[in-house]
C-alpha cells in the first residue's frame, strides 16, 4: 500500500526557469569563434583524435575545410563516416575520445574543441536540408534492420547508400532510439534528433515500420526467410533491478522510464517532481537522471554509487556537469534496503570497499536517506527476445569484428553487441562496419 | 637605459622610429596625436603640384588576413596628398614650431620637368621641414602620370629628378625607391649618382589582393572595376630587408645611408632593418592596423634588446649584420647541421614527419618501436630546416651544427676545412 505524497509535484519551477535550465548545455560556435578555434589545429599527420573517434573521422581534414570556409565539404569528410556526426558533436563524451588525445593538451592543456567545430560544419546541413550523399546503382538486395536507433540508422543508411533496399523495423514510434528517448534534454535541443532522422532517411531507399516488435509482430526467423541480409540494433530494452525488496513501491522508479517521458514531454513544468531525490547507480544515466530532476527544480539530489569517483562510468566531466549543478554525490554505499515512512521513502545505504580479492565487499557502517523518488539507474540489459539461438555472452549478442553473429546472414550491433560502449558513437560505428560488411557478402554471395 | 636618440642626415629625433608618408601622416591632426603618442618623426603625406588630386570614393584598402583576422597583408590605391598644396605647407610649419624635437620631412612628388622641381622645392623648405623625401615608388595612379614608381624603375629618370631636387634644396634629399624593379642597387647607385643624401625603402609592391567569389570580378572594387594597389604590411618585410642588405652590402652603394621601411610591426622588425643596413626606420600600416599606440612597444623593446646586449645607442646595432649577407656561392659547403628533437617538448603533431616525408627527404620517423615518435634519421637528414619551419612548438625541434665525426647522410668525415661553390669540382666555372 502506498500513500500519496505530497513532495511530488509538477510546476517546481517557472517556464522562463525551465527553460533556461533545458537550453544548449554546449550553445554553438559563431562564426568567427568557430574559425579562431580551427586556427588552433594543427593539421596533425596520423591524427591522434582521429585515431580516438571511434568512428574514424578525418578531423584535421574537416577542420582545414572550416578554416577554408568549405562548409559543405566539412560537413561531409564529417557525415561520410558518422552519419550522425550531428547527434555525436552534441553528446560525445569528447574529453575521452577525441578531445583527450588532441596533442594540443601536451602544448597547452586545452584541446581543440572538435565537438563544438563539428556541430558548426554539420548544423548548416540540417537547418537547410543538404543532400550530400547519392545512392549507387540498385543491388536489387533487400536487407531488414531491427531496431531504428543509432546503430540501426546508421546502418541502414550506409546500406542505402550502397544501393540496398532496407527495412527498419522499430518498437518505437519515433525513430532515433535513444536520441530520442534516452540522452539529456539540454544536450539535443530544437528536437534535433527527428530532424536529424529526417536527413537519414532523406537518402532514400529505406522504408519505415514503427511500432512493431521483434518476438510481438515478427520473429528474427521471418525476417532472415525474406531478405537477404538482417541486421539488430536492438539497444537494451530492460533496465537492471537493484534486487531489494519493496522495489515496487510507488516512488521507486526507472530512470530511463522518466528521461523517456521527460524528453517526450511538451511541456517539461507538467511533470511531477520530487524534493528530495535519490538516484542509485554510477553512470551516464545517473548523472542525467539527477542533473535533470536538479534542473527541474528537485530540492536535495543525491547520487549513491557503490565505487570511487574513477570508477563511474560517467566522464569527469559528466561528474563535474553533476556537482556544479547542485547534485550530491556519494561513492562507496551500496543500497541495503527500501521502506516506507510517514516522510517519504527511506534507502539505508551501506558502505562499501574494496576486499583484497579486488572484489566489492560492505564495510558494516551504514546510512538512512529520506527521499521522496529514488531512481535505479544501474545499467539495462537486452529484453529476453528470441533469437534463433544466436551466440550470446554477458547477455549481449557475441559479434565478429565485422559485426557479424553466430548467424549466417545476421548482424548485430550497438549496445546489444557484446562489444558495445554504450555511446552513441560507437553505435554508428557498429552499423557502418556491419553494413560495409552486409555489403561485401550480398555482392559476393 | 640605451639611448634611443637618433640622427639621420643630421636630423635628429628621440627615437629611430618615422612614420611612413600616408594616411598616418596626412595631416596635423594626425601627426600631433602621432607625436603625443611618442613617436620620433615623421614624412609628410606626399606633396604634389596643385590643383590636388582625387581619390576614389569606394574602397581603398584591402587586407589578407589570418583566420584571426590578423593583418599579415595590406593593399591600397590611395594616391598623393588629396588636399591644397597651401594648407598642407601651412600645417608642417606649424608643426615643425609645435615639435621642434620631432623629425618632420616633406615628402614630394613632381612632373618629369626640372622647373616644377625649382618651383616648388624652396616653397617646401620654407616651411622648416628637416628634409625632403623624394617619392619615386607609388606603383599605382601617379605612375599612370608619369610619376611615382615610373620614375623609380627607371634608374636615368632617378638621377635626373634627384639632381633637380638637389639643386633646388638646401635640406638633405631622401630618395624613396619602389620595390618594383628587378635590381634594386640600380635604382639606388642612380640616387646617389644624383646626389642623394640617403635612400629609404620599401614602397609598395604592385598587388591585387584577391577576388570576390560570389561576382568573379577582382576585390575590392570601385563600382564593378578594379586597379592594382600597392602591398605593403608584415608579409613585405622579407622583401624590403633583402633590398635593404643589397644596397648595404654593395661595394658601389654601400655607404649611402639607409632609412628603412616595409612590414615594422614590433621592436625586432625594426632590429632587422637597423642590423641589415638601415639608420633608422619608418612606419605605415602597423600604425593604420593598430593605432599609434604601437611606439610604446617599438621603444621599449628596442631599448630593452640594446640593453640586453650591452649597446648603448641605436648606431652600434646599425650594419651589425650586414657582413653576414653575402653570395650563395661562397657559402661553405663542407658545413653540415642536423635536425634534433627534443622528446621533453615534442607534442607528436607528427607534421615533422609527413612534410619531411612528403616534400624533402624522408629523414623522420613516424613509430619507433610500435610507438608514435618522431626521431630525426642522421643518414637521411640534410639539414634543410623544414620540419624546424613547421613544428608548432617553439626550440622543439633545432639545427644543431655537427662538429666533428661522420656526417652519417654522405659517410664524410666533419672539416673545419671551408669550401664553397667556387672551388667545388662539379662547379665547370671552378676557379681553381
Ligand atoms: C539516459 C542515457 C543517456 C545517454 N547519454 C549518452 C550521451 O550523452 N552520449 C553518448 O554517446 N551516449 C549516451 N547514451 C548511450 C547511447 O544513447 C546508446 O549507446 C545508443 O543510443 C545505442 O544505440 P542503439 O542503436 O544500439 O540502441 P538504442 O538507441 O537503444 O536504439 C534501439 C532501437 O531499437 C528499437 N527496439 C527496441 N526493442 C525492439 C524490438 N523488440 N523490436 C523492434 N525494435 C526494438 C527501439 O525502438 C530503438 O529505436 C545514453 C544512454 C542513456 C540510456
Ligand atoms: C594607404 C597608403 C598610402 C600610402 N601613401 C604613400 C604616399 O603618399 N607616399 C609615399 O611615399 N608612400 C606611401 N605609402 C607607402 C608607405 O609609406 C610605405 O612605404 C609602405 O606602406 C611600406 O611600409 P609598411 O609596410 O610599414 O606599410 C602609402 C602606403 C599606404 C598603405
Ligand atoms: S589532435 Fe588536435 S591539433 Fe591535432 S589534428 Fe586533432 S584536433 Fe587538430
Ligand atoms: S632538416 Fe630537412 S631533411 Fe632534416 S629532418 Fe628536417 S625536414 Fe627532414
Ligand atoms: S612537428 Fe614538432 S611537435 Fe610535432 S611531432 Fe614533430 S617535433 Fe614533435
Amino acid at each position: 500500500m502506498s500513500k500519496a505524497n505530497n513532495n511530488i509535484r509538477p510546476g517546481r519551477l517557472g517556464p522562463a526557469e525551465i527553460e533556461k535550465n533545458f537550453s544548449d548545455l554546449h550553445p554553438p560556435l559563431s562564426r568567427s569563434e568557430a574559425l579562431i578555434e580551427a586556427d588552433r589545429c594543427y593539421f596533425c599527420y596520423d591524427a591522434p583524435c582521429t585515431t580516438a573517434c571511434p568512428t574514424g573521422i578525418d578531423i584535421p581534414g574537416f577542420i582545414q575545410k572550416i578554416r577554408s570556409d568549405n562548409l559543405r565539404g566539412s560537413a561531409r569528410t564529417i557525415l561520410q563516416e558518422n552519419i550522425m556526426g550531428g547527434m555525436c558533436a552534441r553528446v560525445c563524451p569528447t574529453e575521452i575520445l577525441c578531445e583527450e588525445a588532441c596533442v594540443r593538451n601536451t602544448h597547452e592543456d586545452k584541446p581543440v574543441e572538435i565537438g563544438l567545430l563539428q556541430r558548426y560544419a554539420t548544423d548548416p546541413v540540417f537547418s537547410d536540408n543538404t543532400q550530400l550523399f547519392s545512392r549507387a546503382a540498385s543491388t536489387g538486395k533487400k536487407v531488414a534492420v531491427i531496431g531504428g536507433g543509432p546503430a540501426g540508422l546508421s546502418c541502414a543508411h550506409r546500406l542505402a547508400v550502397l544501393g540496398h533496399d532496407v527495412v527498419v523495423y522499430n518498437r518505437d514510434d519515433k525513430l532515433g532510439g535513444l536520441n530520442e528517448y534516452g540522452i539529456a534534454a539540454y544536450k539535443t535541443v530544437d528536437n534535433f534528433a527527428q530532424r536529424e532522422v529526417d536527413y537519414i532517411l532523406s537518402i532514400g531507399g529505406i522504408e519505415v515500420r514503427t511500432g512493431v516488435s521483434l518476438g510481438s509482430e515478427f520473429s528474427l526467423q521471418e525476417l532472415r526467410d525474406e531478405y537477404d541480409a538482417v541486421f539488430i540494433g536492438l539497444g537494451l530494452a530492460a533496465v537492471n533491478e537493484l534486487g531489494l525488496d519493496n522495489e515496487d513501491l510507488e516512488g521507486v522508479e526507472s530512470a530511463i522510464d522518466y528521461i523517456r517521458d521527460l524528453r517526450q514531454s511538451d511541456d517539461l513544468g507538467e511533470l511531477p517532481v520530487g524534493s528530495r531525490v535519490v538516484v542509485i547507480g554510477g553512470g551516464m544515466t545517473a548523472i542525467d537522471i539527477a542533473v535533470q530532476s536538479k534542473r527541474l527544480g528537485a530540492e536535495q539530489v543525491t547520487i549513491a554509487y557503490r565505487r570511487g569517483a574513477g570508477q563511474m562510468g560517467a566522464s569527469e566531466f559528466e561528474q563535474k556537469l553533476a556537482q556544479t549543478s547542485g547534485v550530491a554525490i556519494r561513492h562507496w554505499v551500496v543500497p541495503k534496503s527500501i521502506a516506507e515512512t510517514d516522510d517519504g521513502l527511506q534507502i539505508e545505504l551501506q558502505g562499501s570497499q574494496l576486499g583484497d580479492d579486488g572484489r566489492l565487499q560492505t564495510t558494516g557502517e551504514s546510512t538512512t536517506l529520506l527521499a521522496d523518488v529514488i531512481f535505479k539507474a544501474i545499467g539495462q540489459k537486452m529484453g529476453g527476445h528470441d533469437l534463433d539461438g544466436i551466440e550470446m555472452e554477458r547477455g549481449r549478442i557475441v559479434v565478429d569484428e565485422n559485426r557479424a553473429t553466430s548467424l549466417e546472414g545476421v548482424w548485430a550491433g550497438g549496445d546489444c553487441g557484446v562489444d558495445g560502449e554504450d555511446l552513441t558513437v560507437s553505435a554508428v560505428q557498429d552499423g557502418k562496419v556491419a553494413a560495409i560488411a552486409i555489403d561485401r557478402s550480398l555482392r559476393n554471395g | 637605459m640605451a639611448d634611443l636618440n637618433s640622427e639621420f642626415l643630421g636630423v635628429t629625433s628621440p627615437n629611430p622610429f618615422w612614420l611612413a608618408s600616408a594616411p598616418p601622416t596626412d595631416k596635423a591632426y594626425n601627426v600631433n596625436r602621432a607625436f603625443e603618442a611618442g613617436w620620433g618623426g615623421v614624412v609628410w603625406k606626399t606633396l604634389g603640384e596643385d590643383p590636388p588630386i582625387v581619390n576614389v570614393n569606394g574602397p581603398r584598402y584591402s587586407a589578407l588576413h589570418s583566420n584571426e583576422r590578423r593583418v599579415i597583408g595590406f593593399n591600397n590605391i590611395e594616391l598623393i596628398t588629396d588636399r591644397p598644396l597651401k594648407t598642407n605647407l601651412d600645417e608642417i610649419r606649424q608643426i615643425k614650431r609645435d615639435w621642434p624635437d620631432r623629425a618632420v620631412v616633406a615628402s614630394v612628388m613632381l612632373p618629369m620637368n626640372e622647373e616644377s622641381w625649382s618651383k616648388y622645392i624652396p616653397i617646401i623648405e620654407d616651411t622648416g621641414a628637416d628634409a625632403f623625401e623624394l617619392n619615386f615608388g607609388c606603383p599605382h595612379g601617379m605612375s599612370e602620370r608619369g610619376m611615382g614608381a615610373a620614375v623609380g624603375q627607371v634608374p636615368e629618370y632617378v638621377q635626373m629628378a634627384t639632381e633637380w631636387a638637389k639643386k633646388a634644396a638646401t635640406i638633405p634629399v631622401i630618395v624613396k625607391l619602389t620595390p618594383n624593379v628587378t635590381n634594386i642597387v640600380l635604382t639606388a647607385k642612380a640616387a646617389q649618382d644624383g646626389g642623394a643624401d640617403a635612400v629609404s625603402l620599401i614602397n609598395t609592391i604592385n598587388s591585387i589582393m584577391r577576388v570576390d567569389y560570389d561576382t568573379l570580378t577582382m576585390f575590392p572594387t570601385t563600382d564593378g572595376m578594379g586597379t592594382h594597389g600597392g602591398y605593403c604590411g608584415e608579409a613585405v618585410k622579407p622583401i624590403a630587408l633583402n633590398m635593404v642588405a643589397e644596397i648595404a652590402r654593395n661595394a658601389e652603394t654601400a655607404r649611402l645611408p639607409i632609412s628603412g621601411i616595409g612590414g615594422i610591426t614590433d621592436w625586432r622588425d625594426a632590429v632587422d632593418f637597423l642590423a641589415l643596413g638601415a639608420s633608422n626606420v619608418q612606419v605605415c600600416t602597423a600604425a593604420m592596423v593598430y593605432g599609434f599606440k604601437i611606439i610604446d612597444d617599438l621603444t621599449d623593446g628596442l631599448s630593452n634588446f640594446l640593453d640586453d646586449k650591452g649597446m648603448a645607442s641605436v648606431s652600434e646595432l646599425v650594419r651589425k649584420a650586414t657582413p653576414s649577407v653575402t653570395d650563395w656561392q661562397y657559402l661553405n659547403l663542407n658545413h653540415v647541421s642536423k635536425a634534433v628533437i627534443d622528446q621533453d617538448l615534442c607534442i607528436k603533431c607528427g607534421r615533422c614527419h609527413v612534410v619531411c616525408e612528403d616534400t624533402s627527404h624522408q629523414a623522420i620517423t613516424n613509430t619507433v618501436n610500435g610507438e608514435r615518435r618522431f626521431e630525426v634519421i642522421d643518414d637521411e637528414c640534410v639539414g634543410c630546416n623544414l620540419c624546424v619551419s613547421v613544428c608548432p612548438v617553439d626550440s622543439c625541434i633545432t639545427m644543431q651544427p655537427m662538429t666533428e665525426g661522420i656526417d652519417a647522410r654522405t659517410g664524410k668525415p666533419i672539416t673545419n676545412e671551408v669550401a664553397n661553390w667556387t672551388t667545388h669540382p662539379n662547379n665547370p666555372m671552378r676557379k681553381s
